[in-house]
């Protein structure tokens, strides 16, 4: 049965459950008048009926979606011919492949032995008994677990009482899903690099000074071995981060400073939302106007100079990227100027201080740690930022510290890595996952660090 | 006090000081200032590049010419049946006006040149408009028709003549100009870019496939992470007991706010695809990894929301005996909505841009139709931006900027809308 179909019947199924489910609860008590009889309010027990047959049905939809396809192969496989069923697992794979495609009636990857032409029509009617089987449970569940709350109604039931905490159940499993996903990307990243540390040592990731990620195809190739070494990109992305951190720390600072210090209330209204559309603009947009306009322009200035310039200098990268975390510097920093006391600013005006040496002597030293937090959370923006560097900085690994020359980093290698069809364990995908690792690790310690070091502010004045 | 003559050393020192840091005060100033006037002239280098540079791509040029549909070609037999007419090939009848009105071309190398005037899409439409009115068969007609991308190029002025009068397609302008001159040549509204999908050829490549692909991942996002968000942050708020589990997920929830997106896309390949074994490309995973995404933002919003609804609210209806859950659907909820709306479209606005996590889950395959739904496979907006902006053809340039001033279009939309509910629901207590 189709998915669509499905959800249609369980709908009707729950209208029809809150129906007599209120119905039941006040024929319980003998109609409307003796309302007063029943322990909650008679929406709450045909909510209790719906939320029954709904909830047991959907989960066990999910489960059975999420199986479905690996049980399936697992009968299929076991139908085929011995000698096939002994292949290796990524051939077997293949043949799989071949099969479902033959079974939805794609072109295959050969042409299908008679074997494959069974294991697919098998497969067909398998998957049409499967879909029937997953909508008649599903619904039989739903309709189980309605007539089971239904059954249960009486004057004397808690209704409202369950319905409730079955709500704050749900309300829970919901504020879960930040937990699980932080497990998930731990698990997930952790289990591919272990694996991958198993082929190439952590030692030699970790302080390799050389990055070619060359699988070889034949085992007399040259440069067979491939080489691990995440210095190369660690430098790189630090390279572009700095030159991004250069560019953004003065001008959003700056601002940040002339707006709560200097700035009319006019000129703030307006030019801090212009600021902060920066921030709204996709990555992807900015990746192409490096591209396209930053690089070539840097590029024809340092001919004009007599420089050699690459055409993918991290310079371009980096300012680009600059440009795009000036709002998080500035409006960060904006919070904390606003957060130093007035009595701070009247103290050294008291003294006759001039507004800037106010700003540079008592103002900046009190919102310091706060605009260093800023800047922190700023750096890991730039760490962690994928396409600008992936459309506007290059995939040669040079370990090197001249803006003007193309480097890689992290994020652009994790990219050029996964994207396109690989086998899945091979050591070049799971080096991808080590380096997720590394990026997840540098980052979280480094928001770490920042929203500690901002919180400890904050409460300082407060 | 006497008014002496004699005045103080420091007050000295302080009056010499004074044009000195007076000056520093005005540079300093002045340095606010330009971060300030730097910071906003990038915004407009950067909308003006990409206006400039797209705007264009709203217009197609498109060839005027008088074709005749010889039914000998289209239908020898005079059935008029449709299945006959599909069958036929359209190449000779778009190409015989071209040779007409060009008889001194010869030479194989020359006449494909020629042929290149007209996109590789035109017999196709020819044939659509004759199965729509098959009465035209054995008439001349003048029809226009898409043009190739690089005479695109050249009518809008994106390849300087000289440098093609300099290469071997020196010819082309001299067509060109002469088709001009006749006439029979024009720009018209570029309809193809908004009902198409994507294609190698520029001029038939269109973003149809694209938004739709990000209309199916938002829709799978806006379904997940909406209900999840308002309910964990309703617990978190109003529920959950004041104790290290709960710290736990508040430090969690802040946490992964600032993980980088493709370590996402990373947990959304782990995860969806190599486990769960659900489809490459198809935006029900892309949506169930920007749900996970946008989900911290959607939580952070909803509390704030929660947290502007004064206690003396609650304290009423509890004080009318309503219970607690009752107090938060009935009183709170109603309340807080607006905000958590506001929330979760600039949660969308960001899904809507983002492009890194879906790299990771194949997105990023050349797909030309159009899906119909979440599972098949699809690509979005900004995917295609980044896949446009890496093809070497000088007209996927502009539909590059094109397709880029359409997303910032909806993004604009989007945070309009938000800015809109908050100021009409906005109150304060």
């Amino acid at each position: 049965m189709q998915n669509s179909l499905i959800l249609i019947v369980l709908l009707l199924l729950t209208a029809l459950g809150y129906h007599f489910g209120r119905r039941r609860a006040l024929h319980s008590v003998g109609g409307a008048q003796a309302i007063r009889r029943l322990h909650s309010l008679p929406s709450y027990y045909g909510l209790y009926v719906v939320l029954w047959a709904i909830i047991p049905a959907l989960l066990v939809m999910l489960l059975w979606g999420l199986v479905q396809d690996t049980v399936l192969n697992e009968l299929i496989i076991s139908t085929l011919p011995t000698e096939m069923q002994s292949l290796p697992p990524e051939r077997l794979g293949l043949v799989v492949n071949d099969i479902h495609n033959l079974a939805i009636g794609n072109i295959t990857s050969e042409t299908p032995s008679p074997a494959i032409e069974a294991a697919a029509a098998h497969l067909r009617s398998l998957q049409a008994t499967a879909d029937l089987a997953r909508g008649l449970v599903v619904l039989a569940i739903a309709l189980a677990g309605a007539l089971f709350a239904w059954r249960a109604i009486a004057p004397a039931m808690r209704a409202r009482n369950r319905v409730e905490s079955i709500l704050k159940g749900l309300m829970v499993a919901s504020a879960m899903v930040a937990i699980l996903t932080t497990i998930g990307i731990v698990l997930s990243v952790l289990f591919e690099s272990l694996r991958f540390f198993q082929k190439v040592p952590v030692t030699d990731f970790l302080f390799g000074l050389q990055w070619s990620p060359q699988i070889a195809i034949r085992s007399d190739q040259v440069g067979a071995s491939g080489a691990f070494g995440a210095i190369p990109l660690l430098v790189g992305t630090l390279l572009i981060s700095f030159i991004a951190l250069v560019v953004a720390v003065p001008i959003g600072l700056m601002s940040a400073i002339y707006l709560a210090e200097y700035a009319g209330p006019r000129l703030r209204a307006w030019a801090k939302p212009v600021l902060e559309v920066l921030a709204g603009i996709p990555t992807v947009v900015y990746g192409f106007f490096a591209a396209l306009t930053v690089a070539p322009f840097i590029r024809e200035m340092g001919e004009s100079v007599g420089l050699d310039v690459s055409s993918e200098s991290a310079l371009a990268a980096g300012l680009v990227m600059g440009i795009m975390i000036i709002p998080f510097v500035s409006s960060l920093s904006d919070d904390v100027i606003n957060a130093v006391p007035q009595s701070l600013r009247d103290a050294a005006y008291g003294l006759g201080a001039t507004q800037s040496e106010t700003i540079r002597q008592v103002i900046l030293p009190a919102a310091l740690p706060g605009i260093m937090g800023g800047v922190l959370l700023a750096a890991s923006r730039a760490i962690g930022e994928t396409m600008i560097v992936v459309m506007a900085a290059g995939l040669s690994a040079n370990l090197t510290v001249n803006p003007l020359e193309a480097v890689t980093t992290v994020t652009v290698q994790i990219v050029t890595l996964l994207v396109g069809d690989q086998e899945f364990d091979s050591a070049k995908t799971l080096a991808a996952f080590a380096l997720g690792l590394l990026l997840f690790l540098i980052t979280l310690s480094l928001n770490i660090v920042a929203l500690r070091i901002v919180r400890r502010y904050r409460e300082q004045y407060d | 006090m006497s008014d002496s003559k004699t005045v103080s050393p420091s007050f000295e020192k302080v009056q010499a000081s004074l044009a000195k840091r007076y000056a520093r005060e005005r540079r300093f100033r002045a340095m606010g200032l330009g971060a300030i006037l730097l910071g906003l002239s990038f915004v407009a280098i950067l909308f003006i590049t990409i206006i400039g540079n797209g705007y264009t791509a709203f217009e197609q040029t498109y060839l005027k010419l008088p074709i005749y549909l010889d039914p000998q070609v289209i239908d020898p037999e005079g059935t008029r049946d449709p299945e006959v007419i599909r069958q036929a090939s359209f190449r000779n009848v778009v190409r015989q006006p071209l040779r007409e009105m060009f008889p001194e071309v010869k030479g194989r190398r020359d006449k494909r040149l020629l042929y290149k005037l007209l996109s590789g899409d035109a017999p196709h439409e020819v044939k659509e408009r004759v199965l729509d009115d098959p009465s035209l068969i054995g008439k001349k007609v003048e029809l226009w028709l898409l043009a190739d991308d690089e005479v695109d190029m050249l009518v809008k002025g994106h390849i300087p003549r000289d440098t093609l009068l300099e290469g071997s397609k020196a010819k082309l302008v001299g067509w060109v100009d002469k088709l001009q001159a006749e006439g029979r040549i024009e720009k018209r509204f570029n309809a193809l870019f908004f009902t198409r999908g994507d294609s190698r050829e520029p001029e038939q490549a269109g973003i149809a496939g694209a938004v739709a692909g990000s209309f199916y991942t938002l829709l799978v996002t806006l379904l997940l992470s909406f209900p999840i968000g308002v309910a964990a942050a309703i617990y978190l708020e109003e529920f959950a007991p004041k104790n290290r589990f709960t710290d736990l997920i508040e430090v969690n929830i802040n946490n992964l706010a600032a993980v980088p997106s493709i370590v996402f896309g990373l947990l959304g390949l782990a995860v969806f695809i190599n486990w769960f074994g659900l489809p490459r490309s198809a935006p029900l995973v892309g949506g169930l990894v920007l749900t996970l995404m946008t989900l911290p933002t959607i939580i952070i919003a909803g509390r704030a929301a929660l947290k502007s609804v004064p206690p003396s609210i609650r304290e009423a209806a509890l004080g009318v005996g309503a219970s607690h859950m009752q107090t938060i659907t009935h009183h709170v909820l109603p309340l807080a909505l607006p905000g958590m709306l506001t929330g979760a479209i600039i949660g969308m606005a960001q899904a809507l841009g983002e492009t890194a996590p879906l790299l990771m889950i194949g997105m990023v395959a050349f797909i030309v139709d159009v899906p119909q739904g979440p599972l098949d496979p699809a690509t979005v907006l900004p995917v295609q931006i980044y896949l446009w902006a890496d093809s070497p053809e000088r007209a996927f340039v502009e539909r590059t900027s094109a397709a880029i001033m359409v997303l910032l279009a909806f993004l604009i939309a989007m945070n309009a809308v938000a800015i809109i509910l908050r100021r009409r629901f906005e109150r304060r207590w």
